[in-house]
């Protein structure tokens, strides 16, 4: 006796149960598993994933920031009060440890400290043993993301070998990993910014203020909107406006800059985003566009 | 259940598809071509493109550049890995796998195809059917994506000539006959033009038939057009056990997501190995309670009885029981540098479930270019072969030809963890 399915998914509830598939196979072949959770949109959409995939249970891993210190206080706020409603544990570890510790070095007192980030993960990831990290990356963001695993095996260096990724087949995935070496997992590998948005936007879920139109003060620095924060002041010769833009991604403060926009609700941000003639990390992140294969280098070097 | 769409009112979920072909065939014109005019390709990205396309002498902006790869591939001037891109109509998304076509890529492209649910294999106009062609069309039958368009790109270059389209048609048929290819749709098109991709373009009149983007748009997935058995591989086991909370102390949630057919509250079900039987006493997806779901979706399964069941096991419909065996006959894609070695032991996993398992025999080899049997002692990577295999654990099959999820399986070395193998159970 068969049946046949006449149903089909709607693009987002395929991403969200594949999502869910993924994270439970994490759960089910890691020993010790951590979720990246920066307080950042695709990480939000993550810890929904997780909890439409574990609850009624506790998730079966803690969550952890990387925090380089220079982040934006709504961020880091938002990520202590979603942990604690949660009630999930929250592991910060922070690239200023590591600066003290002598483990991270800076070239000069205003390098940005985003890509030391992997040297922190790293030291993190051997602290508590971790075998797996889950992150929020996407496939869409950039092309070296494009090509890389679902479950992406790293070395004991945290290295990616985009020459000698394991083959990925069906969804059958494979975790094993030998002592110190590394999985890192992408459950939203397929989606892209929209599908993010759009998610938002059905799940109702609650985002820092920041994602939304505010007014702040800006510098106009290489064509680029450069937000004037203790952090990266106004050069003498610059002038500092007061402008109403939202940030499409945040991160290091160094790096992640706002765009123009009065978009102050979810619908607003989705009719923005589906007009817009910017990718993501074109109109945001200063650090990818230092070089064209600057991504493909940092996650050869350890980095989400 | 939630649903609902508040930004389309249609949405036709998502399709999974592969091209196939080399850079000569125009393979990432067409990819290029697709996302450019459905808008997929922003300004800056296009910026881009113009500028390396100037940097390069050339005149018009090169689309294929959209698809450029790695540094590492530039390095060496070839393509290494499956690319995945997006873009979606406003009914549907898709997802593209782009697979590079070279000979030594076989198992890119069956990495690619794997999780596809239409395959498009480019043919150059003026060429015709080559050895790749028929490799790729083979492959594709193997991993039975369900879908096959053939499009004959560069008709630019032969003055759209309907006879150079049919003269193709007619000995790709003749070819796909003989591999037990049934359903293939040809389309004439110049993606560099944009014709009969999105566009019709007015240089080919002479075809009725849909663009290729119209049959992305109405292209079934495999799991509506095959009447298929319940399969639900455990991926994980909720026990809260909550002290605070008495109504959780019984709770037993077995995860996983119903890789095909579908289930509803009240049908009565067999757990693998075990052969326990119960019914399903709820569907959970976080706060709601599904009166039943259907394949693809994730979910968690509450029983009517208090059964152990971990990991591994299988919920099945009663009465709608796989083959439980502990010997499998399968075609098998060798992914690993290291040759197969028919004296060592290898672990399978096949759905959720882990066994050991060993080479029983290898009964042919394939020659994938000229479609030929061969004999073999060993296998490399790229080679497809006929073999059976002895477990040492039973696992829980349908046939691939029937079910992609329960007829196919993973081989991984245990002294590397690298996955070496992909098999597909005859």
């Amino acid at each position: 006796m068969t049946t046949t399915t006449k149903q089909t998914l709607s693009h987002l509830d395929w991403l969200e149960s594949e999502a869910i598939h993924i994270m439970r196979e994490v759960a089910g072949q890691c020993s010790n598993p951590v979720l990246l959770f920066s307080g950042g949109k695709d990480s939000i959409c993550m810890l929904r994933i997780a909890e439409k995939a574990f609850r009624p249970g506790k998730f079966p891993f803690p969550l952890m920031h990387i925090d380089t210190g220079h982040n934006y206080k709504e961020v880091t706020d938002f990520r202590d009060k979603r942990a604690a409603e949660l009630g999930e544990r929250l592991i910060v570890r922070s690239v200023e440890e590591s600066m003290k510790r002598g483990t991270v070095v800076l070239k000069s007192p205003d390098e940005s400290r985003n890509k030391h980030q992997s040297v922190t993960l790293l030291e993190a990831i051997e602290e508590f043993g971790f075998d797996a990290c889950l992150g929020g990356a996407r496939r869409d963001e950039e092309k070296a993301r494009a090509k890389e695993r679902i479950f992406s095996f790293r070395d004991e260096f945290g290295q990616w070998d985009p020459k000698n990724q394991r083959p990925e087949l069906w969804d059958l995935y494979n975790a094993r990993s030998f002592k110190g070496e590394n999985i890192r997992v992408f459950p939203i590998s397929n989606w892209t910014e929209f599908d993010v948005w759009q998610y938002i936007e059905r799940e109702k879920l609650e985002l820092p203020s920041i994602y939304y139109a505010h007014t702040r003060p800006i510098v106009v620095r290489n064509g680029g909107l450069q937000p004037v924060t203790d952090v990266t002041p106004a050069r003498p010769d610059e002038k500092i406006e007061e402008m109403l833009v939202r940030f499409r991604t945040v991160g290091d403060i160094t790096c992640t800059a706002p765009v123009l926009s009065d978009a102050d609700t979810i619908e607003k941000i989705i009719a923005e985003t589906a007009t817009t003639t910017i990718t993501e990390r074109g109109a945001t992140r200063l650090d990818d566009q230092t070089s064209e294969a600057s991504m493909e280098q940092r996650k050869k070097e350890g980095y989400f | 259940m939630t649903t609902t769409n508040t930004t389309a009112t249609i949405d036709h979920g998502l399709l999974r598809f592969l091209t196939c072909g080399s850079v000569d065939d125009g393979k990432s014109t067409l990819i290029g071509r697709l996302l450019y005019d459905t808008k997929a390709i922003l300004a800056d990205t296009l910026t881009a493109i113009e500028k390396t396309s100037k940097k390069r002498g050339m005149e018009a902006v090169d689309l294929s550049l959209l698809t450029d790869g790695l540094q590492a591939e530039r390095e060496q001037g070839i393509t290494i890995d499956v690319a995945y891109r997006y873009f979606t109509t406003g009914t549907r998304k898709y997802i593209i796998a782009d697979a590079p076509g070279h000979e030594q890529y076989t198992r890119n492209m069956v990495t690619a195809a794997s999780t596809a649910d239409l395959a498009v294999i480019l043919i150059d106009a003026r060429k015709g059917v080559l050895t790749q062609t028929r490799r790729h069309s083979y492959l594709t039958h193997l991993v039975n994506i369900p879908h096959l368009v053939v499009a004959v790109n560069k008709m630019d270059l032969v003055d759209y000539s309907k006879d150079v389209f049919d003269k193709i048609m007619a000995d790709y048929l003749e070819f796909a006959a003989k591999l037990g290819i049934e359903d293939v749709h040809f389309i004439p098109m110049s993606a560099l033009n944009g014709d009969m991709v999105v566009e019709r373009g007015d240089q080919l009149d002479w075809y009725q038939g849909p663009t290729l983007l119209e049959l992305l748009e109405t292209a079934n997935t495999s799991h509506i057009e095959h009447a298929e058995d319940f399969r639900f591989p455990v991926q994980y086991v909720c026990r809260p056990q909550d002290s605070a909370n008495p109504e959780l102390h019984d709770y037993r949630g077995f995860m996983g997501r119903v890789e095909s057919g579908r289930i509803a509250i009240g049908d009565a079900i067999t757990v693998l190995p075990s052969g326990l039987e119960s019914r399903v006493k709820d569907i959970r997806l976080l706060d709601d309670s599904l009166p039943e779901a259907f394949a693809e979706q994730s979910i968690t399964l509450l029983l009517e009885d208090e059964i152990d069941i971990s990991r591994g096991d299988m919920i099945v419909k009663s009465g709608e029981l796989p083959t439980v065996t502990k010997h499998i006959d399968a075609m098998l894609c060798w992914l690993s540098e290291t040759p197969l070695d028919p004296r060592r032991k290898y672990l399978i996993r096949h759905t959720t479930r882990d066994s050991k398992a060993m080479l029983a025999g290898i009964d042919f080899r394939m020659d994938i270019n000229a479609l030929g049997k061969q004999t073999a002692e060993k296998l490399v990577m790229n080679d497809i072969a006929k073999v059976s295999l002895k477990l040492a654990q039973p696992i829980f099959v349908d046939p691939y030809a029937q079910n992609r999820s329960t007829g196919a399986f993973i081989v991984i070395d245990e002294s590397t963890n690298n996955t070496v193998g992909a098999g597909m159970i005859l």
